[in-house]
C-alpha cells in the first residue's frame, strides 16, 4: 500500500525534514505514526499524498510512484485516499452535508448518487441527525467525524490522519479511534500520526517512531537494542 | 458547469464587498484605458480631417490645349495613390480666393490666376514620400507650370502623426498593462479568500482544472462587468467634456465599444488564470 525507500527530504529553508526513512505499510494496515513535534510525522504523511516529493529515494502509494508520478494525476491518487486533519478543514458555511456532497461534486460523482451517499456517510460517523448543522454548530468530535466522513466519500483503500484527536476531549478522542478503527476493519488501511502516547499504547497498532527526521522505532521490525513500547 | 455556477454565485453571495470592489478596481482601471482611448481616438480623427487636407496644386500654363488637360485628368486619376483630380478653372480659383482671403475681395479679373489642378490623394498616401513622388510625376506633363503642395507642412503633419501614433501606443500599453496587473491583484484577493476552499478541493482530488474553472468564469464576468460600468463613465465623461467645453468629439463606434467590454472580460480571465494558476503552483 505505501512503500518508503531510502526518502530524504530537505527543504530549502529549513533543512532535512526526513533522512533515509524506509518503510512499508501493507494493505488493510493500522499503523500509528508517532513522535515529537517537528519530527517529521507530517512530512511523512505529505509524502504520501504527493503534497510533496522526496528530495532522494521513492514513495510508492498504490501502485504510485514519486519518482514518475505526473502533477495532473496526483488527484486520481487523492480520490483513493482519505485524508483527514486535526483541524477539520471544513467550509465552515456549508453544512455537513454539503462539505460532505462538496468532496463528491469535486470528484464528478453524479448527482442523483450524492444525496444517497451522503446520508450513508453520515450515518456510518453517527452523525445521522445532524447533517443539516453548520460546523461552529457541532462539536469538535462531530467536526471531526464529518471530517472523517467526507475522508471516506470515494471509497479510499488509504485513510490518512494527521493528528486527528489533536484538538479534541478524552471521550471524543475515543469516539475517533472506535471510528477509525471501524473503518479499517472494513479493509481500509489506516496510517494515523498522533502525540497520543495513551491512545498508542492501550492499542494492539504497529507503531512507527519518528524523531528528527529518522525512523528511530517500527514495532513491525523491532530491533534487539530497543524494545518496543510496554503495551503494544 | 452547474458547479462552476454555483460556485461562482456562492463566491459572491458570500463575499460581496470584495466582489464589489473587484468590479469597482476593474471598471476604474478600464475606465482610465477607456479615457485615455477616447483622447487618442480625437486626436487620431483630428489628424486624419487635417491629413485630408493633404493636395498637390499643378498650376496649368496659358494657352495648354484643353484635350491634353482633360487627358492628363484621366492619367492622374488613374494613379493607385490619387483619390480624385479636380481642374480649378481661373474663375473658381478667383472665387474661392476671394472667399478665403481678404486682400482678393477688390480683384474682379480672373486672369490674374492661373487654370490648376487640385489633386487629392487616398488615405494611406499621404506621407511626404508619396506626395513628393506623385508630384514628381505630375510635373512631367508639359503643360504644367508648377507644382506646389506644402512640403515642409506635410512633412510636419506626417511627424506629429508619428509622434502620436508612437506616444498613444506606448501609453496604451503601459495603461493595459497597469490594468492587467492591478486586475489581476484585485482576482487575486479572491484566490486567496477561498485558499481553504481550494486547499480542501485539491485533498478530495479535484483536478486543477476543475478548481480553476470557476475562478476563471468568475474574473470573465467581474471583467465583463467592470468593463460595462467603465463604458458608461467613459460616456458620461464623453458628454460632460463634449457639453460643457463645446468640442465636437467623437465617442467610441459601436463595434469598439463592444471590444472593450469583451476586453474587460479577456482581462478578466487573464487575471484569473495568472493568479489561480500562481496559486496552484504554490501549494
Amino acid at each position: 500500500m505505501i512503500r518508503f525507500s531510502h526518502v530524504t527530504k530537505e527543504y530549502p529553508r529549513t533543512g532535512v525534514a526526513l533522512n533515509n526513512a524506509s518503510f512499508h505499510v501493507a494493505k488493510g494496515e493500522f499503523a500509528f505514526l508517532t513522535g515529537p513535534s517537528g519530527a517529521g510525522k507530517s512530512t511523512i504523511l505529505k509524502l504520501v499524498y504527493m503534497e510533496e516529493r522526496p528530495t532522494s529515494g521513492e514513495v510508492r502509494v498504490g501502485g504510485m510512484r514519486s519518482s514518475d508520478i505526473k502533477r495532473r494525476e496526483i488527484p486520481k491518487l487523492r480520490r483513493r485516499l482519505g485524508i483527514v486533519f486535526q483541524d477539520f478543514r471544513l467550509l465552515e458555511d456549508r453544512t455537513a452535508e454539503q462539505n460532505i456532497a462538496f468532496a463528491l461534486e469535486v470528484t464528478g460523482t453524479p448527482r442523483e448518487a450524492i444525496p444517497p451517499k451522503v446520508g450513508r456517510l453520515l450515518t456510518q460517523v453517527g452523525l445521522a441527525s445532524k447533517g443539516t448543522s453548520l460546523p461552529r454548530e457541532l462539536s469538535g468530535g462531530e467536526q471531526q467525524r464529518v471530517a472523517i466522513a467526507r475522508a471516506l466519500v470515494n471509497d479510499p483503500v488509504l485513510l490518512i490522519a494527521d493528528e486527528p484527536s489533536g484538538n479534541l476531549d478524552e471521550r471524543a478522542t475515543r469516539g475517533i479511534f472506535q471510528l477509525l478503527r471501524d473503518i479499517n476493519a472494513s479493509g481500509t488501511a489506516v496510517l494515523m500520526a498522533t502525540h497520543n502516547l495513551e491512545l498508542v499504547r492501550r492499542s494492539e497498532y504497529r507503531v512507527i517512531e519518528v524523531n528528527r527526521g529518522q525512523i528511530v522505532f517500527d514495532s513491525a521490525e523491532p530491533r534487539p537494542d530497543q524494545p518496543p513500547p510496554a503495551a503494544v | 458547469m452547474r458547479l462552476t455556477l454555483r460556485e461562482v454565485s456562492l463566491g459572491l453571495r458570500r463575499a460581496p464587498l470584495l466582489s464589489v470592489l473587484s468590479v469597482l478596481t476593474i471598471a476604474f482601471s478600464l475606465f482610465a484605458f477607456g479615457l485615455f482611448g477616447l483622447v487618442a481616438l480625437n486626436v487620431s480623427e483630428a489628424l486624419k480631417r487635417v491629413e485630408e487636407r493633404v493636395e498637390i496644386r499643378a498650376f496649368i500654363a496659358d494657352g495648354a490645349p484643353i484635350e491634353a488637360v482633360s487627358a492628363a485628368v484621366g492619367d492622374i486619376a488613374s494613379f493607385p495613390e490619387v483619390a480624385r483630380v479636380d481642374i480649378i478653372t481661373p474663375e473658381q480659383a478667383l472665387a474661392r480666393a476671394r472667399k478665403e482671403m481678404g486682400e482678393f475681395q477688390d480683384v474682379f479679373d480672373a486672369a490674374v490666376l492661373p487654370a490648376s489642378l487640385e489633386i487629392r490623394l487616398k488615405p494611406g498616401y499621404r506621407d511626404p514620400r508619396t506626395v513628393r513622388a506623385v508630384a514628381e510625376r505630375v510635373k512631367t506633363y508639359s503643360f504644367v507650370d508648377d507644382v506646389r503642395y506644402g512640403e515642409e507642412w506635410v512633412q510636419k503633419l506626417y511627424n506629429i502623426r508619428n509622434i502620436a501614433g508612437a506616444t498613444g501606443l506606448v501609453l496604451g500599453i503601459a495603461f493595459a498593462g497597469v490594468a492587467v496587473i492591478i486586475i489581476g491583484s484585485t482576482i487575486r484577493m479572491t484566490v486567496l479568500a477561498r485558499a481553504r476552499e481550494i486547499s480542501i478541493m485539491r485533498l478530495v482530488g479535484a483536478t486543477d482544472a476543475f478548481v480553476r474553472l470557476p475562478f476563471l468564469v468568475d474574473g470573465f464576468v467581474k471583467g465583463v462587468v467592470g468593463g460595462l460600468l467603465a463604458l458608461a463613465m467613459a460616456w458620461i465623461a464623453y458628454r460632460l467634456i463634449d457639453q460643457t467645453l463645446g468640442i465636437d468629439s467623437t465617442f467610441f463606434q459601436s463595434g469598439s465599444a463592444a471590444l472593450g467590454v469583451v476586453a474587460g472580460g479577456v482581462i478578466g480571465l487573464l487575471g484569473s488564470a495568472l493568479s489561480v494558476g500562481r496559486h496552484l503552483r504554490d501549494v
